[in-house]
């Protein structure tokens, strides 16, 4: 991670023209898969990712079945098509360790032990990448399960902050991921306060911490007005109030 | 049903503050009663719950349900019931309590690929759900169209007492069977009527949580308003009339007998 430009210029603005306090531009669709129990697209900057989630369901192999809560699986996947060279389709060992850590981060927002001896599948394709796709991704697979209808205590939102000039900003696109100082992703409920998931990539004083913490605790908040929204629009239409009827 | 108060939801929304008993999809978090999934809130005098506007089949004690026979142990059918948990029914059910699998031909009663009705009888966290055929009006199914919708859409297929599923059935000549998992079967002798009433059923499936559908129903099956019902520019839509058979939600529907 050695820089060798300069990614924020003398009028404050990023090599996307972003301000350090501003996300990208994101989009969520919900229910865009129709074969799936629920399902969502996210754009995220150039972020372009399905998430679809099956189930409750039964658990196949047998043998994973837990007697007193559900089983959440998660798979993470790049196609081929999604990065400027070729990206071989075999599960990486980045694949891998996202799937991981997207799971690890989803569950705490799940009522698990509602759906005793069953599973939930979890499955986000990235179509297109700019960097922080895990974030977008655990943003799109909370959508998703949401309109799943599974039980959950709260939508988990996600968004990075990092460190690109020495100075700490918002959601780190793919250039300052490469070439900036640190890039710390965070995955967030926000009615609960809780943070699921926290990586970090890098070099920060306790200091440079604190703030990019709480920057990327910020851009949560942003992007779980977005899947709110999202939700809202699908099932509700424009309207907010409920009408008497039936 | 006075103060209560609705609500639109996603997961995590606070609903109501206070002293209230959160009932269906519904977590008390402190103070507050918290939406557990996307659907309409109701906080009224017994408690809080939601209604939830998606999700797959979960059974219940004393579900109606309409599965398949996918299998059959010595002892026992296995019930696809449209959900994550494959049911049972027991042969004893069928033959009586001196069933013997040796003399008994379980096949001749329910074979592999049969439809039936049955009625959710046990079912807990630790076990699969098992059913039974020890009522009335409940067995094998023996002809009629199959649809699936979603297990969340029953209460507004079948409607206030019992209204949306009776405009159809009136409107088109059939008879319609709703399992509470979201099998539909609809069986009547004109396969016009067959057709009419599928397009209904597609329809309430796909609009159901909007105003006025019963109005929409009616204009596609082309069925006149009743004189006690307002005019048709976005007047609530009235309760069917009173004279229908009462009937609790997932019943098999009693008219035209």
């Amino acid at each position: 991670m050695t820089q060798t430009r300069n990614l924020i210029d003398e009028n404050g603005k990023r090599t996307d023209g972003r301000t350090i306090d501003q996300l990208r531009d994101v989009k969520i669709t919900v229910g865009t898969v129709k074969n799936a129990d629920g399902s969502a697209f996210i754009e995220f900057g150039k972020n372009k990712i399905v998430a679809a989630v099956y189930g409750p369901r039964e658990v196949h192999p047998k043998h994973l079945q837990q007697p007193d809560r559900c089983v959440l699986r998660c798979r993470y996947h790049m196609s081929p098509f999604s990065t400027d060279t070729r990206k071989n389709p075999a599960p990486s060992r980045r694949e891998v360790e996202i799937s991981k850590v997207m799971r690890e981060s989803l569950e705490p927002a799940i009522m698990l032990e509602d759906y005793p001896r069953a599973a939930i599948d979890v499955f986000v394709e990235v179509l297109q990448s700019d960097g922080g796709s895990r974030c977008a991704g655990i943003t799109a697979a909370s959508v998703a399960l949401a309109d799943a209808g599974i039980n959950m205590r709260d939508l988990v939102a996600a968004c990075a902050a990092g460190k690109v000039d020495e100075q700490i900003v918002l959601d780190i696109n793919d250039v300052e991921d490469k070439e900036g100082g640190a890039d710390m992703p965070i995955a967030y409920m926000p009615r609960l306060d809780q943070v699921t998931l926290m990586q970090l990539d890098g070099k920060l004083n306790s200091e440079q911490f604190n703030e990019c913490l709480d920057k990327a605790i910020s851009g949560c908040k942003m992007v779980y007005d977005i899947q709110r929204e999202a939700l809202m629009q699908k099932y509700f239409g424009n309207e907010t109030e409920v009408k008497e009827e039936q | 049903m006075h103060d209560v108060k609705r609500l639109y939801v996603i997961p995590g929304d606070k609903i109501v503050e206070g002293n209230h008993r959160p009932l269906m999809n519904v977590v008390k978090s402190g103070n507050a009663l918290i939406a557990t999934r996307i659907g309409i809130a109701e906080a009224g005098r017994d408690g809080v719950k939601v209604i939830p506007l998606s999700g797959v089949y979960i059974p219940r004690i004393n579900d109606l349900v309409i599965g398949k026979i996918v299998d059959h142990t010595s002892l026992s059918w296995e019930v696809d019931i449209n959900s994550c948990f494959s049911a049972h029914l027991p042969a004893s059910d069928v033959f009586g309590r001196d069933f013997s699998p040796a003399r008994d031909d379980m096949g001749k009663h329910l074979a592999v690929g049969d439809m039936i009705t049955a009625r959710v009888l046990a079912f807990d966290r630790t076990r699969d759900p098992m059913l039974t055929l020890q009522d009335r009006d409940l067995g094998k199914i023996a002809t009629g169209e199959l649809l699936k919708i979603s297990a969340t859409r029953v209460p507004r297929l079948i409607g206030k007492r019992g209204s949306m599923i009776q405009t159809i059935e009136q409107a088109t000549h059939t008879r319609v069977l709703i399992g509470q998992n979201g099998i539909v079967v609809v069986t009547g002798r004109d396969p016009e009527g067959i057709n009419q009433a599928v397009k209904a059923i597609r329809m309430v499936e796909e609009e159901a949580h909007t105003a006025n559908l019963t109005q929409r129903i009616k204009a596609l099956l082309n069925v006149p308003d009743s004189p006690q019902e307002g005019q048709n520019d976005g007047a609530k839509p009235q309760e069917m009339a009173e004279s229908a058979t009462e009937r609790t939600e997932g019943l098999e529907v009693e008219s035209e007998k």
